[in-house]
């Protein structure tokens, strides 16, 4: 893994700082998340020159775009960006916004075409229309599309989700898959959303009060047991990849591998063989010591070692534990009950199950 | 009493004095209002509030210092004189840059306004699109700034088509050079002749009235609407 960008910045405004160093792949989608003021979008408006850390540094593939000396200016960056608005041009029609960008590119540096990026997006029959009579939906696959023709050698989305509806969001989010796959440009997407966070990760970057909580694959990420304190308790949990190994189709289930382990998911809309990506809240994991009988409605049960004990805190009732079950899995039980199983670390558990969560690629 | 007694002179240089303002206005209001809109200088209170001085000033006081200021011996017009052999006052090169001031407000502010309505989100997107600065005000900020720069163009003509004290102040009553139709139809009614004065003040006002409907008809018909 290369790391093609490395960020930096510190700023000071009136209650609030931004303090901030990032290495991050020249490839794939990385993905800021953190609640709302915590500095996710100050840090793409640094990236893209739109804010200038008054310390900062910024390269990408050994291209200097800001240093103690050098600050270029966001119209010689190569930076695709997509705003949580649209900003559409409203005197210009839809193929004229996506070619404002394509024409200041000279033809020689273009990575992409219009008729591609029309393709991709699936927006033939908007060319022609005005902005304005657009839907929400619309606007911003055209938003995309434009900065994606501005040839950009880094993409920076800010939210670009978070004005629409549930229904738009799913009009979208295959979009950004299909993205994320076919083109080789490194994309940073800022969100407060865990969804889209399990949708498009491959490296998560959690903040907090203008702060890297955590940075890594969002498997090793999701599972620091210390990130229950950044994180909503309802979005505590572990990521799983695993592959689709079966379908059946009498009872309507799809079995996962898991590293070896089988886990089984309500029907999934894909092909043996394709990854399925899974969040298993903490809160959805019981331990046992004895392997399950068959007197348990509970399907999904994987065998386990505990790995690490979360604090114990004061007033607290519950316990987080992590567990090794080929990957990191975390379980949060009372402490009545951690006393009773006297868990340690290396203790052998059978870790069961009651919800999962399944993300597959193309499909929400 | 017919049209053709009325001495049309009056009307022409009016226009001409209109049209010269109005575009020297546009070209000095634009960065004036850009950066009105866009500064977060502490001086920008300062800035609106002069801008906005001939909104509330007598026009014979605005005269009175423009008169001084123009004059054989004054700052701007003793420069003049020395270079071009005669001062500013009772010129028409005068009269155009009274008026300048004079209107200013009524083309700064429309424009401040409408840059104030695009805003910064739209030029922060041409900029990520490669534009530069300047690209972006003529490719972006103008075109969406468009009916306010036909509300600045038409008030600002209008408006020095009627003015009446600054002129008299500082052009005088100069036949071909600086009597515009204002002045004139003071003349006219000073020596009793009121046909004419109401053929040419009946002129004005519809003239200022269709100039008013025609703006108001554009800003509701243009396509962009911000």
């Amino acid at each position: 893994m290369t790391n093609a960008i490395s960020a930096r910045f510190k700023l000071d405004y009136p209650g609030f700082g931004l303090d901030v160093s990032l290495d991050l792949p020249g490839e794939g989608a990385t993905v800021v998340f953190g609640p709302s003021g915590c500095g996710k979008t100050t840090l793409l408006r640094c990236m893209a020159g739109l804010e200038r850390a008054t310390d900062g540094h910024m390269r990408l593939d050994g291209e200097v775009w800001q240093d103690a000396q050098i600050f270029l200016p966001v119209e010689q960056r190569a930076v695709g960006m997509v705003f949580q608005e649209p900003r559409l041009f409203p005197h210009l029609n839809v193929k004229s916004n996506l070619c404002y960008g394509l024409a200041r590119v000279p033809e020689e540096r273009r990575i992409l075409t219009l008729e591609r990026i029309v393709e991709i997006l699936g927006i033939e029959t908007l060319l022609e229309r005005r902005v304005q009579n657009l839907s929400g939906g619309e606007k911003q696959r055209v938003a995309i599309g434009r900065a994606l023709l501005r040839s950009p050698r880094l993409l920076l989305m800010d939210e670009p989700l978070s004005a629409l509806d549930l229904a738009r969001k799913r009009e979208i989010l295959p979009f950004l898959q299909r993205l994320r796959k076919e083109l080789k440009i490194p994309i940073v997407y800022v969100t407060h959303s865990l969804n889209e966070v399990l949708q498009l990760v491959d490296t998560l970057v959690v903040m907090e009060a203008g702060r890297v909580a955590a940075r890594g694959p969002a498997e090793e990420v999701f599972s620091h047991l210390g990130l229950r304190r950044h994180l909503d308790s309802a979005m505590v949990g572990a990521v799983l990849e695993t592959r689709v190994a079966e379908h059946d189709p009498a009872y309507c289930l799809t079995r996962l591998d898991y590293r070896g382990q089988a886990l089984f998911v309500p029907k999934l809309e894909a092909t043996v063989g394709d990854p399925a990506r899974l969040h298993i809240l903490s809160q959805d994991v019981s331990l046992a010591l004895d392997p399950p009988n068959r007197r348990n409605s509970i399907l999904n049960v994987l065998e386990a070692t505990v790995v690490e004990v979360g604090p114990r805190e004061a007033g607290s009732h519950q316990v987080d534990v992590k567990l090794d079950a080929g990957g990191p899995l975390l379980a949060t039980i009372t402490k009545k009950s951690f006393e009773s199983l006297k868990l340690k670390t290396g203790t052998r558990v059978f870790a069961q199950i009651k919800a999962v969560k399944t993300m597959t690629p193309d499909q929400v | 009493m017919n049209f053709s007694e009325i001495d049309t002179g009056p009307i022409w240089l009016s226009l001409q004095l209109a049209g010269a303002t109005v575009i020297l206005l546009l070209i000095v209001g634009t960065p004036l209002a850009w950066w009105l809109a866009h500064t977060r200088n502490r001086w920008r209170t300062c800035a609106e509030a002069l801008v906005a001085l001939p909104l509330v000033l007598p026009p014979t006081v605005l005269g009175f210092y423009l008169l001084i200021a123009f004059g054989p011996n004054g700052w701007l017009g003793g420069p003049v004189k020395a270079v071009t052999g005669s001062a500013l006052s009772f010129t028409f090169s005068g009269l155009v840059l009274a008026s300048t001031l004079y209107s200013l407000p009524f083309v700064v502010q429309p424009l401040q306004n409408a840059f104030e309505t695009v805003g910064r989100a739209p030029l922060e997107a041409a900029w990520t699109l490669g534009a530069s600065r300047l690209d972006a005000f003529f490719t972006v900020a103008s075109p969406m700034a468009l009916r306010g720069y036909i509300t600045a163009a038409v008030l600002g003509f209008a408006h020095t088509l009627g003015e009446f004290g600054v002129v008299l102040m500082v052009g005088g009553n100069i036949p071909g050079e600086t009597k515009v139709v204002s002045i004139d139809i003071y003349d006219r009614v000073e020596t009793l002749d009121f046909a004419s004065a109401h053929w040419l003040s009946a002129g004005l006002l519809i003239f200022s009235f269709l100039v008013l409907v025609f703006v108001y008809t554009v800003n509701r018909r243009l396509p962009v609407r911000i």
